[in-house]
């Protein structure tokens, strides 16, 4: 059954096909515009070594380069037996011939990913935060899903798109900025006679297309790349026959805020969450490689109340939850076997079941007698929970990893709720909308006085607690 | 000349038929072998069922002084999942070894009353390594029984059911565990 998966490139290979046109139709235009006739096969010619090259290394290096960055290690049955059971009991409800090599990366943050663009060279890799916080059956389902993406071999489809991408970008970055210094400086000095032939209306040409490109192929990419996440779930809860598990371990991976492990745009596909996005939409212009995890949570969680776990059920699901019925593959869609889901073994067993970390608890209380103090959390983009002091009177900060400015979140003042009943608190005259009501938000009051408000708070309204103010709360749809 | 363009078009015909047979015969062949190969691996995790459980009958034995009658259910039904194994077909397998995950589930849930027991390192090694090779049997069986499924469709249906005749293949058996645990569920007396 999984070899018909597998066939199912034809897609794939349309998605392919057109990045590679891109990145060719990208590097003759700027040949063209550079040196008119000859510069368009120069343009194909070092566009496909570029790629190539890039490529061939991330074919031989890339999964050694993966885990040699992500400072992983590699364990044995002795070191970790349970997580070793655990990949070995997917390997064999996956029936593969080789069992993946186990890497554990000693970080505290919550992910895991899949290498192995061969899949006898494969590798699984978690964190040792992950091992400490999930339990058995969520661990599984983790594992499950890493060896999906292994056995559906999005590891080698997303790294050869995810090359392309960089190439692509790379080739219409170089262009633009190689323009830019073109016609600041004489352009005959440089590019000797060959300037003289380049040709106007052509050079617009390739810079339209540099700009185009690079947006195209983004699109392209990671529109597969979410699909390909929801088929990796569909087939991680196919495989051990348990949605719950996968489920409530994306439940508290995504409730801890720190993914800070390694990564980069073309890795991050392979890991269990998108490492570099804090909200996920699922828009066809969203730049989030994975689907947004409420959503990933909610069909798992329907899966397991409706008690079958086929391919067509979770296509069932998700096209009644979302209106769209084009999800799975057709080939994992012809398989017509009813599963059933089985009941976990945590409970069934007895198995030791961890909670949240003892970092993690220790950390999540000093959050808590932080934000009593009046404390305010900035999630950064890089994954850095920035703590801003009440007293800091100033509209915008730093972070201190990645130096990006955040602005410190305020009230909407001046908007009177006169005449509108509907609204909740009459006579209202400031709002906050909260973003990401799953986490702790933070914004200051009119008067300067900063609040928090905690995941568990659903309330449409805040009193200050300095000027009495009444403050709306208003939610995302 | 057309004698000769009819012995050459009758030949093609003999010739794609002889492909088609092949290419039938050679499907049935590959799917026998998984069928094979994957009740091999349902044996490996068995037996390796069956290497645990004196291990796990000795530790647990010197917590649970008053649970002999457990101990020796455990054990027979090894013995007697041992033997179908060696004779068995696949049918008394899955009886005999349903039997053991039933004795075993229920000396699991004994372990409750033991919290010594629970805590001890030996204990907890083992236990992980039996609910490990459960899963293990539980996952090897489900790719068993796919591979069945496929095989016995090819067996029964046209045309590869001819050549299945021709050469003899035969269905093969599902694997079956009748899962006792569930009807095991813990009694309440109140007596």
């Amino acid at each position: 059954m999984w070899e018909l998966i597998q066939q199912n490139k034809r897609k794939s290979k349309f998605i392919f096909a057109g990045m590679f046109f891109i990145l060719i139709g990208l590097s003759v235009s700027i040949g063209l515009a550079v040196e008119y006739p000859v510069g368009g096969y120069w343009g194909a010619f070092i566009g496909f070594v570029l790629w190539a090259v890039q490529s061939s290394v991330a074919y031989y290096f890339g999964d050694k380069i993966v885990l040699r960055v992500s400072q992983a290690t590699k364990v044995s049955k002795e070191s970790y037996p349970q997580l070793h059971n655990i990949v070995e009991e997917m390997k064999i409800a996956a029936s593969q011939p080789y069992m993946p090599e186990i890497y554990v990366i000693n970080d505290e943050a919550m992910n895991a990913f899949a290498t192995g663009i061969r899949p006898e060279k494969s590798a699984i890799c978690v964190t040792a935060g992950l091992l400490e916080s999930l339990n058995r059956d969520e661990l599984q389902g983790v594992v499950a899903h890493e060896m999906s993406h292994i056995i559906n071999r999005d590891v080698l489809f997303m790294t050869f798109a995810g090359v392309m991408l960089g190439t692509i970008n790379m080739i219409s970055k170089g262009f633009i900025i190689g323009t830019r210094a073109g016609t600041s400086n004489s352009r005959r000095g440089r590019l000797g006679s060959g300037a003289s032939k380049s040709h106007p209306a052509l050079m617009l040409v390739a810079l339209v297309f540099a700009i185009i490109a690079p947006l195209l192929a983004n699109i392209f990419y990671y529109a597969i790349s979410r699909k390909r996440e929801y088929l990796a779930d569909a087939t991680a809860v196919r495989l051990t026959r348990y949605p719950e598990g996968l489920a409530s371990a994306l439940e508290k991976i995504s409730g801890t805020a720190s993914n800070l492990i390694w990564y980069n745009s073309i890795t991050a596909p392979m890991f269990i969450i998108n490492p570099m996005a804090f909200s996920n939409q699922d828009s066809l212009f969203s730049s989030s490689t994975h689907p947004p995890t409420p959503k990933r949570i909610g069909i798992l969680r329907a899966l397991q109340n409706g008690g079958k776990v086929s391919f067509r059920d979770y296509q069932a699901i998700y096209a009644k939850q979302s209106g769209d019925s084009k999800l799975l593959p057709d080939t994992a869609l012809k398989d017509k076997s009813q599963i059933a889901v089985r009941t976990g073994m945590v409970a069934a067993a007895g198995v030791a079941a961890a909670g949240i970390s003892r970092k993690g608890a220790v950390r999540n209380v000093t959050d808590l007698i932080m934000a009593n103090n009046g404390y305010m959390f900035l999630p950064c983009t890089c994954g850095l929970k920035i703590k801003v002091p009440p007293t800091m009177g100033k509209s915008s900060t730093q972070c201190p990893r990645c130096g990006k400015f955040l602005t410190v979140p305020s009230v909407t003042a001046g908007i009177t709720h006169k005449d509108d009943k509907t609204s909740p608190v009459a006579g209202a005259v400031s709002s906050f909308k909260r973003e990401n009501p799953d986490s702790w938000e933070s914004f200051t009051c009119s008067c300067g006085f900063a609040h928090q408000l905690s995941p568990l708070f659903r309330g449409r309204r805040v009193t200050c607690k300095k000027c009495r103010k009444i403050i709306q709360v208003d939610y995302p749809e | 000349m057309n004698g000769m363009i009819f012995v050459l078009g009758l030949l093609i015909i003999v010739i794609v038929f002889v492909i088609i047979v092949i290419g039938i015969y050679n499907g049935l062949v590959a799917l026998r072998n998984r069928v094979k190969n994957s009740w091999s691996q349902i044996d490996v995790q068995l037996k390796r069922r069956h290497d645990l459980i004196p291990n796990l009958v000795e530790t647990a034995k010197g917590f649970m002084k008053h649970e002999n009658e457990t101990f020796v259910a455990v054990t027979e039904a090894r013995s007697k999942a041992m033997n179908a194994g060696n004779s068995g077909s696949v049918k008394d397998i899955g009886a005999a070894e349903a039997d053991l995950s039933g004795s075993l589930a229920k000396l699991l849930l004994t372990v409750e009353n033991y919290p010594e027991l629970k805590a001890n390192q030996n204990f907890l090694a083992l236990q992980e390594e039996l609910t490990s090779t459960e899963n293990k049997i539980a996952f090897s069986r489900q790719a068993y029984n796919d591979d069945v499924m496929m095989l016995n469709n090819k067996v029964e249906m046209f045309p590869s059911s001819i050549i299945a005749g021709m050469f003899n293949f035969e269905k093969a058996d599902f694997f079956e565990i009748e899962d006792k645990a569930e009807k095991l569920a813990p009694k309440v007396s109140f007596n």
